[in-house]
């Protein structure tokens, strides 16, 4: 492990956990603790050493963009965030939850955290309405009339209020990926985790996603997301991580990342992908 | 000259039409049947083959079979040695099917009309038949009554039945236990030494899919369990029932089950059939289902979960109606080779279609009468057979909106 390269977070998980419940929420809410803390973080699939000891915090109502090659474990960072992937080693706090082995701790942190997929992941038998509604009804226990309220101005909010009744199969890909937003906003996540959500998009289509995502950052949701629209990152961005090879070479704002990288592996990628 | 037409049409941006190829009869027995000399002398030779075979056999079938002896036993054919004067439990139960797939015909099919109304020419067909009593004509002239009735029903008012729908349907099952083998002191108790012929058949059958089927599921989530002891005994359990015939298994229940239990139990010989056939079916049908799961894309799951869904819900409301969905057309399959299977039971002396058959070529009158006994029975298993297989290519097509 290089030295100079693992970035370091200055809240650690026990300045977190002593707090009493209540100080720890407010002080979430004040943005004087994290909202996400990841310490340490260490994954292995088999003998290979995929999360090399990840460091984060992300304070509330910050948008994190997350870029790296393929291969760099950016999207199996984002996931070990609601548990899609578990991690051997280190601590990861959402909310003030600390993600543990606990079913109804990983519950709790995945009805506080919404996610959007690289391939949408709708669910192909529901309708777009039914899509929606289907875990605000059966999770949150909210009564059916409501859930479809809250979907229907969901669906208004990111431009597809007529296609409630559609099948996903009827969709294009962008207006797929909008319901797909839609869904996890259903259950008034307090983190939006996004996982390339533009890159199964076809070329036209990519815009009025980012848009959908860029109304969402503006209104103050605590965003991640793992992608490589660069532009995104500029437009609204607070802080941007630069992974390789399981680790996280470099951070900074979109400013400090953009025009003065320090490290060459940042800049090497970066004239790749920006021609 | 042609080619230059078509592309003038073609980049004047005109929507057109798909082409489309009419043919009269003639034209088709042409194109398909004698286009070359090749296909002539195969038409010819086929023509021949088919000439060859059907004559003998439609001469025997109109000419020299004696039909008598299903004409005399039809009773025991379709219902055994059931008392005569109890058939009317049986035909109340089919009255009820009627009004129940009547409804449900008009909530879940209600553009498939013509084949609903094909279907009732049948039973009309059956009135007709020149040697059955008064009673099942009249009764079977109720049984179209019965059926229109639910389907009028249906139309009427399609929303409001569709729950009553699925009370009745899983109403019906346990409706019919009581019926065919009565509740004291209201119907008299028939033993199920009497049941026989086409109604043992099939209440071996719809018990067993019935049954099996959602024990089939369950068998299959255990396998796929994260609990080492609900996924060992799966895996057991269905890895040992598909390394043994059916016979076996039947005879095990007949034989070996009294063994092990204490001489006052005894268990009845049709409910011991039962219990052989449900377990059987229930491990192939918890391979299907597995198959249907593990075609489920991991995506699926993950959605799910980051939404919050318990392991339940998930599997309840995503995961299992789509792999059911993929797997009817095998699920159908194993069903009517259920159906088919049942017959077995007449090894272990259960008097069912086939059962039946064996001591009607027993009786005096008829020694010598195989082939017309042999084919009637194999007619009823056919005609069973393709309406499950017609009935599982309509449920395909109606659950088929919004795939992908």
């Amino acid at each position: 492990m290089s030295e100079a390269s693992v970035v370091q977070v200055k809240t650690t998980p026990e300045d977190l956990l002593n707090l009493p419940e209540e100080k720890r929420r407010a002080a979430i809410e004040q943005k004087e603790m994290p909202i996400v803390l990841a310490h340490e973080v260490h994954k292995w699939y088999g003998n290979f050493h995929v999360l090399r000891g990840i460091n984060m915090e992300v304070f509330k109502g910050e948008v994190i963009v997350i870029f790296g090659p393929s291969g760099s474990g950016k999207s199996t960072f984002i996931r070990t965030i609601n548990r899609l992937e578990e991690y051997q080693k280190g601590k990861i706090i959402v909310d003030g939850i600390e993600l543990s082995r606990d079913v109804r701790n990983i519950e709790k942190i995945r009805m506080e955290t919404g996610m959007v997929f690289q391939q949408f992941n709708l669910f192909p038998h529901l309708t777009v309405m039914q899509n929606i509604t289907l875990a605000p009804i059966h999770v949150r226990k909210w009564p059916k009339a409501k859930a479809e309220e809250v979907a229907l101005q969901l669906l208004a909010r990111v431009g597809i209020p007529d296609q409630a009744d559609k099948y996903p199969g009827q969709l294009s890909g962008g207006q797929q990926q909008r319901v797909a937003i839609a869904r996890a906003l259903a259950m008034q996540p307090k983190i939006m985790l996004f996982d390339e959500p533009t890159s199964a998009l076809d070329p036209e289509m990519i815009k009025e996603v980012l848009d959908v995502m860029i109304e969402l950052a503006e209104s103050g949701m605590t965003m991640l997301v793992v992608t490589h629209e660069m532009g995104f990152a500029r437009a609204v961005a607070d802080r941007m991580y630069f992974f390789d090879q399981g680790q996280i070479v470099e951070s900074g704002t979109p400013e400090e990342i953009f025009t003065n990288p320090k490290e060459d592996r940042t800049k090497l990628f970066l004239s790749q992908i920006l021609h | 000259m042609m080619n230059r037409e078509v592309n003038k049409q073609y980049s004047s941006g005109e929507v057109l039409a798909p082409p489309t190829e009419r043919y009269t009869v003639l034209g088709w027995l042409k194109k398909n049947l004698f286009s070359t000399w090749y296909y002539t002398l195969l038409t010819l030779v086929t023509l021949y083959v088919l000439y060859a075979v059907l004559k003998p056999t439609l001469f025997w079938a109109l000419k020299q079979a004696e039909w008598e002896v299903v004409v005399v036993n039809l009773r025991l054919f379709m219902v055994g040695q059931y008392p005569a004067d109890q058939i009317f439990r049986i035909w109340i139960a089919l009255h009820l099917l009627a009004f129940t797939a009547g409804l449900a015909w008009a909530i879940w099919l209600p553009k498939a009309r013509r084949i609903g109304a094909f279907l009732l020419l049948i039973p009309l067909g059956l009135a007709a038949l020149p040697f059955i009593s008064g009673f099942s004509r009249l009764n079977w002239i109720l049984f179209d009554i019965f059926a229109l009735a639910g389907w009028g029903l249906g139309i009427w008012k399609p929303k409001a039945m569709r729950r009553p729908l699925i009370w009745l349907l899983l109403a019906y099952f346990p409706i019919l236990i009581l019926l065919i083998l009565g509740v004291e002191p209201i119907l008299k108790i028939v033993k199920t030494n009497l049941w026989g012929g086409l109604l043992l058949t099939m209440l071996l059958a719809v018990v067993g899919i019935t049954v099996s089927f959602p024990l089939g599921i369950l068998l299959a989530l255990g396998r796929q369990s994260k609990l080492p002891i609900v996924k060992g005994f799966s895996v057991l359990y269905i890895e040992i029932i598909r390394g043994v015939p059916l016979v076996t298994v039947l005879f095990m229940a007949q034989l070996m089950l009294p063994l092990f239990l204490p001489p006052q139990i005894k268990i009845d010989n049709v409910l011991r059939a039962m219990a052989g056939i449900i377990l059987f079916a229930a491990a192939y049908m918890a391979e299907n289902v597995r198959g249907g799961l593990q075609a489920i894309p991991k995506g699926q799951h993950e959605a799910a979960w980051a939404l919050g869904l318990s392991g339940f819900q998930t599997m309840y409301y995503i995961i299992l109606p789509q792999a059911l969905r993929n797997v009817i057309p095998v699920i159908v399959g194993q069903f009517i080779a259920l159906f088919k299977d049942t017959s077995l039971v007449a090894i272990v002396g259960l008097l069912d279609l086939l059962g039946i058959a064996s001591t009607v070529l027993a009786q005096p009158e008829f020694i010598g009468h195989q082939r017309e006994v042999y084919l009637f029975i194999a007619l009823i298993y056919w005609v069973f057979s393709y309406a499950m297989s017609y009935a599982s290519r309509r449920l395909e097509v109606a659950l088929g909106v919004g795939e992908r």
